[in-house]
Parts: structure tokens; sequence; C-alpha cells
């Protein structure tokens, strides 16, 4: 197990989102988590990947313990060794599509022109050849969620986490971008937890779990 | 899937053996389940009976299958009919799905499980047919689509039946 939580319960103000939520990751693995909206899944996502502090329970990444790490340690980890990629891209719009893209690296201390390389390579992969300095608030929701799922994964992370990354996107675009967030994980052996409330979408990973009313239900079939 | 409209369809191309046609049926349209050849020859049998097609001159040669098939004008026609009319919107799968859902809850099983069971058994369809789109061609792709928009509308109703048990719970055993 490279990712695990552990009866996790997590409440805002006096609203619970998780009561109780167990879930485990196998490296490696791509999973979906499923649900109704407000059934606590991104709460789930936050908590795994280190962004939220559960109120209770325990979370593992990689056999040690994550939630009581000291914020800068959760930051560190979340820089260094996780990707995101989230709904609506949530791109910087005033930086062109290659700095966006490089911007993990930059942040982590890589110099300028390495993390340009590195994004360029990215265009290049996910054919967005020419758009490198076209600032991302000017792409088209074509290109758009790409350039996020290249920013995702320009760190080469161990575990990408997705919420909805195509949940904006009509049907042939979304599945252009799963076709890719799939290859690329599968390429590098990324393991990815992946939010999303469209079966289709859910389909594109190895296993699911529900989320429903704060807790995780799993369901029998895997590949 | 029509079979005598079909291969009246595949005929419409050109001439063609028996032979021919349910290799091109198996192809395109049997999908792991071929055509049986006593299949297609009974039903070109049929075919030519009703003035659809004609047989041609038995060739000369080995083998049983010498008879060359020709649609004729009245075939032609009804596959362009067929091919005109939109299919009946039928909920196939739903019917069933639907009686089972309202048969556990009137004997007081636990629908839940059942929808759980079911969300599950669709979900593992939706990845096979994900898969075979991923490494499959553009017309596997197409097939796999089709499968996965209707497996994902009872998904769907599944989501909504769920949310909704407690009340049908109610209403189904007043």
């Amino acid at each position: 197990m490279i990712l695990q939580a552990d009866d996790v319960e997590m409440s805002f103000g006096t609203t619970p989102a998780l009561r109780g939520a167990s879930v485990a990751v196998e490296q490696g693995e791509i999973l979906a988590v499923m649900g109704p909206s407000g059934s606590g899944k991104s709460t789930l996502l936050h908590c795994l990947a280190g962004i939220l502090v559960p109120d209770a329970g325990e979370i593992h990444f990689a056999g040690e313990r994550l939630d009581t790490l000291p914020e800068p340690a959760r930051s560190a980890l979340r820089r260094d060794r996780f990707g995101f990629v989230f709904q609506f891209g949530q791109l910087v719009p005033e930086l062109t599509a290659a700095e966006n893209i490089a911007l993990p690296l930059l942040l982590g201390g890589t110099k300028r022109p390495a993390a340009l390389r590195t994004a360029a390579e990215w265009l290049a992969r996910l054919g967005l050849d020419g758009l490198g300095r076209r600032r991302s608030g000017e792409l088209s929701g074509g290109p758009a969620p790409r350039v996020a799922l290249a920013r995702g994964l320009v760190t080469g992370p161990e575990v990408l986490f997705a919420d909805e990354p195509t949940g904006a996107l009509d049907s042939l675009t979304g599945e252009q971008v799963m076709d890719l967030l799939v290859g690329a994980a599968r390429e590098h052996g990324t393991t990815v937890v992946l939010v999303t409330h469209e079966p289709r979408i859910a389909a594109y990973a190895d296993r699911e779990v529900v989320v429903r009313d704060g807790r995780v239900s799993a369901l029998a079939a895997t590949r | 899937m029509t079979v005598p409209l079909t291969l009246l369809g595949l005929l419409e191309r050109e001439p063609s053996h028996g032979y021919d046609l349910k290799r091109d049926y198996d192809a395109w349209f049997g999908r792991g389940k071929p055509l049986p050849f006593g299949q297609v020859y009974a039903t070109l049998g049929r075919l030519a009976r009703d003035g659809k097609v004609i047989v041609g001159e038995t060739e000369p040669g080995a083998g049983p299958d010498r008879k060359r098939y020709v649609i004729t004008e009245q075939g032609v026609s009804e596959v362009e009919t067929w091919l005109r009319e939109p299919v009946e919107p039928e909920p196939h799968l739903q019917t069933v799905l639907f009686a089972k859902v309202v048969l556990a809850l009137m004997s007081g099983r636990d629908a839940e499980r059942y929808l759980d069971a079911q969300r599950a058994a669709h979900l593992q369809r939706m990845r096979e047919l994900t898969e075979l789109k991923r490494s499959g061609n553009s017309v596997d792709a197409l097939l796999a689509d089709h499968g996965l928009f209707h497996l994902e509308a009872d998904l769907r109703w599944i989501e909504l039946t769920s949310a909704r048990l407690a009340n049908l719970a109610a209403e189904v055993k007043s």
C-alpha cells in the first residue's frame, strides 16, 4: 500500500464531511473515487494528499504517518512527491502555458531554463507544440486541461491526485485527457487517485470505491 | 442485430457468395457471436423466396458454396427503408433492473446491496469496453462507445434509485 486512510473523520464547522472513511491505494494503481455531490469524495482526496488534516483517523503515505506531519513537511511532500490536477485546471492566467507546466519544478528549486525545457517536452508530448508561449488565460477549453495535466505530472510524482480532471470538458476532449493521464501514469508507474462522478471516466481506473455520506463502500469488481 | 437486413445491406455492395457474406458479417457485426452457416443459407433462401435476392447461376467447381447471390430492387428498397427508420427506443435492461429493485423492496431484502453489485458489474463492463477503445481501432471504439453510453445511462438510474430507496421502500410496502 502506498497510500492509506484509516477511519478518517473530518468536519467543516458542525457539518461532517467524512465519518470514518477508510481506503487503501496500491502502488501504481489507478483508483477512482466516486460518489454523489457532497458525499465527501473531494474532502477524502484532500486528506489523502495532506492538504487537509483530518479531525480523527490516520493517513499513511509510503509507510509513514502523513497527517501528523507539520505543515511545512506536508507542503514539501506535496511539492516533491505528489502531483495535482483540478477540475477547472486552475492555471495561472498571467503565466504562459510553458510557465504553468514548469511551475512545480520552479517551486522545487529547478533553474528556469531547465524547468522550461522539461515543460517544452511535455507540451510536445501532449500535442501542444507552438502553444508554449501563449498565456494560459488565452487558451481554449481544448488545450487548457492538457496543460493542467502536464503540470500535475511534470515533477514525475509518485501519486497524482486528480479531482474531476474532465469536469468541464465535452466527452471527446475528456477522453483525450483521460487517455493521456492513464498512458502517462502507466508508463511511469504513477499511482493515481481520481475523483469523479462520471462512470465513463471512472472506467479508466483499475478499481473504484464509492463515497456515500462520508464513508467509503468498496465495490466488488476489480480488473 | 437484424440478420436478414444486414445480409441484404452487405449484398448491396456487390453480388457475393454465402461464405463471403458470413465472413463479412462476422468481421463487422458478429463481435464474438459468429453467424452459423446454416442460418446464412436459410436466410438467403427466405430472401430469395420473397424476391429480395436472386440466386445466380451455380458456378462450376468443387465445394458447396458455388452460388452467387444478387440483391433485387425490392431488396435495395427494403434496406433503404430500414436504414431511414429510427429504432424503437426501448430501455431493454431497465425493465429487469426495475423489477429486481421493486421485488427486493417488496420482500424487505437489501435493495441497496443489489444496486451496489449491479453498479460494480456495470463498471467492470465499462472498464473492458474502455480498454477495447484504447487498444482497438476506430470501429471498435464506435461500438464500445455505444455500449458505454448505455451502461452509463443505467448507472445514472442506479445512482438516483439508490438515493431514493428509503422513499421507494415506503411506497412499495404501503
